[in-house]
């Protein structure tokens, strides 16, 4: 990754215009050629530096609804609970964190009694207590990082 | 580190009115906007709108913020960001949407949310993913936000993650 491409992501984490030919629009402000800027975005997607060139959604709105969930698993039975947990398509993310309440997992399933059910369902075959930990309030949700 | 200029004000999610038009526009950008010199009308093309039809309807999304936002995602451990840490607080609920909203102002913030206490198991009710070059640079931000937001006598707990199973993009219908 050279200069132009943090150029390039720094400028679109900004947004994206919505016109006829928003990519010349956009080659034009870093001063390159249209071309350029396509062949860039799509190397930049290609080897997974980008996640995505789009939208990013409040599942929310669409209905759907997402939580953190925290649990205490005990180091031995880790893996084990980690593979249970992982199976669930819901599932979306799963981290280890070095704290007493190890495992958070976060849900995102297309309505938010849905995210009890699954719940349940994991306690049950896990054993062991989750705790739901939704979003209340939102004060920022940027990712946006500069490069 | 530089600070964002506005506030954001909290807004509860409510159910935005989408047409099956909007409903199909979603489903086909959702994994990405064509990198074509007119992607609004090759959209189209596939949509059986006109072009700017598919512009106002993406205008619309922004506008009700069904969409968070448009441009790239990045992925933040590709791009140097090796370290981030969930950093939970425990702040009075009578001054916690102003301290969130502190916080929130700052570009390595990338999330910033209040959720339920646990008690008593869990007493932390302001969530904040704080990212940084590695550990220490973690540790350093964490120790600005506390400075800047006078934080010093709050309970925070810094949780590093050690390992990722899973990540993947949340697809909707």
């Amino acid at each position: 990754m050279d200069v132009l491409d943090r150029k390039i992501i720094n400028l679109l984490q900004a947004g994206f215009p919505l016109s006829e030919e928003p990519y010349l629009e956009v080659a034009r402000q870093l001063g390159i050629e249209e071309r350029e800027l396509l062949e860039r975005l799509s190397n930049l997607l290609d080897e997974n530096t980008l996640s995505r060139f789009g939208p990013m959604y409040d599942a929310q709105k669409l209905g759907g609804a997402f939580s953190l969930v925290a649990v205490r698993v005990p180091e031995d039975d880790f893996d084990k609970v980690t593979e249970i947990v992982n199976s669930y398509p819901e599932v979306a993310h799963n981290y280890k964190r070095d704290h007493d309440y190890n495992m958070w997992y976060v849900l995102a399933t297309d309505s938010p009694e849905k995210i009890a059910e699954v719940n349940s369902d994991i306690e049950k075959k896990i054993g062991m207590k989750v705790f739901n930990m939704p979003k209340l309030e939102e004060y920022y949700i940027g990712l946006r990082l500069p490069v | 580190m530089d600070m964002k200029v506005k506030y954001r004000l909290p807004s509860l999610p409510k159910q935005a009115v989408l047409d099956e038009q909007d409903q199909a526009l979603i489903t086909l950008i959702q994994t990405g906007l064509p990198l074509t010199p007119t992607p609004y009308a090759d959209l189209a093309k596939q949509l059986n709108l006109d072009e700017k039809e598919v512009i106002q309807r993406i205008k619309n999304l922004n506008e009700t913020k069904v969409i968070k936002r448009f441009g790239v995602v990045v992925r933040h451990h590709e791009l140097g960001y090796r370290a981030n840490a969930m950093t939970v607080w425990d702040i009075p609920d009578e001054t916690v949407s102003e301290l969130g909203l502190c916080m929130g102002q700052f570009d390595f913030v990338t999330l910033c949310y209040r959720r339920p206490r646990r008690l008593p198991d869990w007493p932390y009710n302001l969530f904040t993913m704080i990212h940084g070059k590695d550990r220490d640079d973690v540790l350093a931000n964490i120790q600005l936000l506390a400075e800047r937001c006078h934080l010093d006598e709050i309970g925070h707990k810094v949780l590093f993650s050690t390992r990722r199973f899973k990540q993947r993009g949340a697809i909707y219908r």
